[in-house]
């Protein structure tokens, strides 16, 4: 069977239409058969029809999902209860400890993201490792900083990664590797990006799990949670009415 | 008995508004190369422009057989070429240039 390919982070500018169906159909261009746009919290049903139009007419299966950049784990806590059942994936940007530690325990988070390229930012370490391992969360590594940073800033991002990595995979973690691409020459293939996770360390048949089988499961899994006929997992609702 | 050498062919489409001569396009891909596996690295891969199509935007390039993927990360990894934003994106890779043309 033909390996579907999921990319979770793509950033055109949602003003900008045609800008946002050129990185769509590109991405099906690319290979990807599943693409997850993050949207605005207040984003209009409307709008998101439009996209998963656009979407469906490149071939492309389109997931609703929302970044959350909390300041305090408060925040996060009041966001998650407010928009877990309004979309499809939610990935928190940890850019504090509080907020890290928050997120890695609470089963409503999907993904961690360390969007900082300081290495004082990025807060994966042993103790975040074992709390997400006890929920549901999954590490997500964005590509773009890769590819946008030169240098010794470059090489310290990468000796940040392979550490964050190894953590990951000893955790048992499932680690998501995307693009975060906000224009198309920034867009990969899925092979791609697997190639560029060697550069970290990550061996070839778990960077190509990453860019298909992590993502395709926490979307599969949330998808049942948010459809009306869940009960909890694995039960749901067959049949209603009077002959029940 | 001498050993085979094997090698691998990677027909690539590069990405960009602008056209590029076969210098330049090289000249990105040996940086990007140097820049992520030195010296050393890059000597393994065996690295050689076959064929460079610049209006069609095309290329072919031979590579050892165990360097597919750092090339391919390498390439992945260019953003630029002569200072004009660009991409390369890997088409197809076989074991022979006529491999290549066969679609599947």
């Amino acid at each position: 069977m033909k390996r579907v390919f999921a990319e979770t982070h793509l950033c055109p500018n949602l003003k900008d239409v045609e800008q946002t169906a050129r990185m769509i159909r590109k991405a099906s261009e690319l290979e990807y058969r599943l693409i997850a746009i993050p949207l605005p919290q207040d984003f209009d049903r409307d709008k998101t029809q439009k996209l998963q139009s656009i979407c469906k007419e490149a071939n492309v299966d389109f997931v609703s999902r929302v970044d959350l950049k909390p300041k305090t784990p408060r925040d996060l806590v009041n966001s998650l209860r407010k928009l877990r059942r309004r979309f499809e994936i939610i990935s928190v940007m940890c850019e504090s400890k509080h907020v890290a530690r928050q997120a890695a325990k609470d089963h409503r988070v999907d993904l961690l993201n360390f969007p900082s390229a300081d290495f004082r930012k990025r807060f994966f370490d042993k103790a975040e490792a074992e709390l997400a391992s006890k929920s549901l969360a999954s590490l997500e590594i964005d590509i773009r900083l890769l590819l946008t940073l030169e240098g010794p800033a470059r090489i310290r991002l990468l000796s940040m990664l392979r550490k964050e990595a190894t953590i990951a995979q000893g955790f048992r973690i499932p680690i998501i590797i995307s693009s975060g691409a906000k224009e198309e020459l920034l867009m990969r293939k899925p092979r791609e990006m697997a190639a560029l996770a060697s550069l970290f360390d990550m061996n070839k048949a778990s960077a190509i799990e990453a860019v298909s089988k992590n993502p395709l499961a926490i979307v599969k899994r949330n998808r049942e949670k948010l459809s009306p006929s869940f009960v909890a997992p694995g039960i749901r609702i067959i049949r209603e009415g009077k002959d029940c | 008995m001498l050993k085979k050498i094997k090698r691998r062919y990677l027909a690539l489409k590069i990405d960009s508004k602008e056209a590029f001569s076969s210098k330049e396009f090289m000249d990105a891909v040996w940086d990007a190369l140097l820049k992520l596996y030195g010296e050393y690295g890059t000597s393994r891969s065996g690295l050689k422009l076959i064929d460079h199509d610049a209006e069609e935007r095309l290329a072919v390039l031979r590579i050892a057989h165990g360097e597919v993927e750092a090339v391919r990360a390498a390439l992945a990894s260019v953003t630029k070429i002569q200072d004009k934003p660009a991409a390369i994106h890997v088409l197809k890779v076989s074991g022979t240039i006529r491999g290549l043309c066969i679609r599947k």
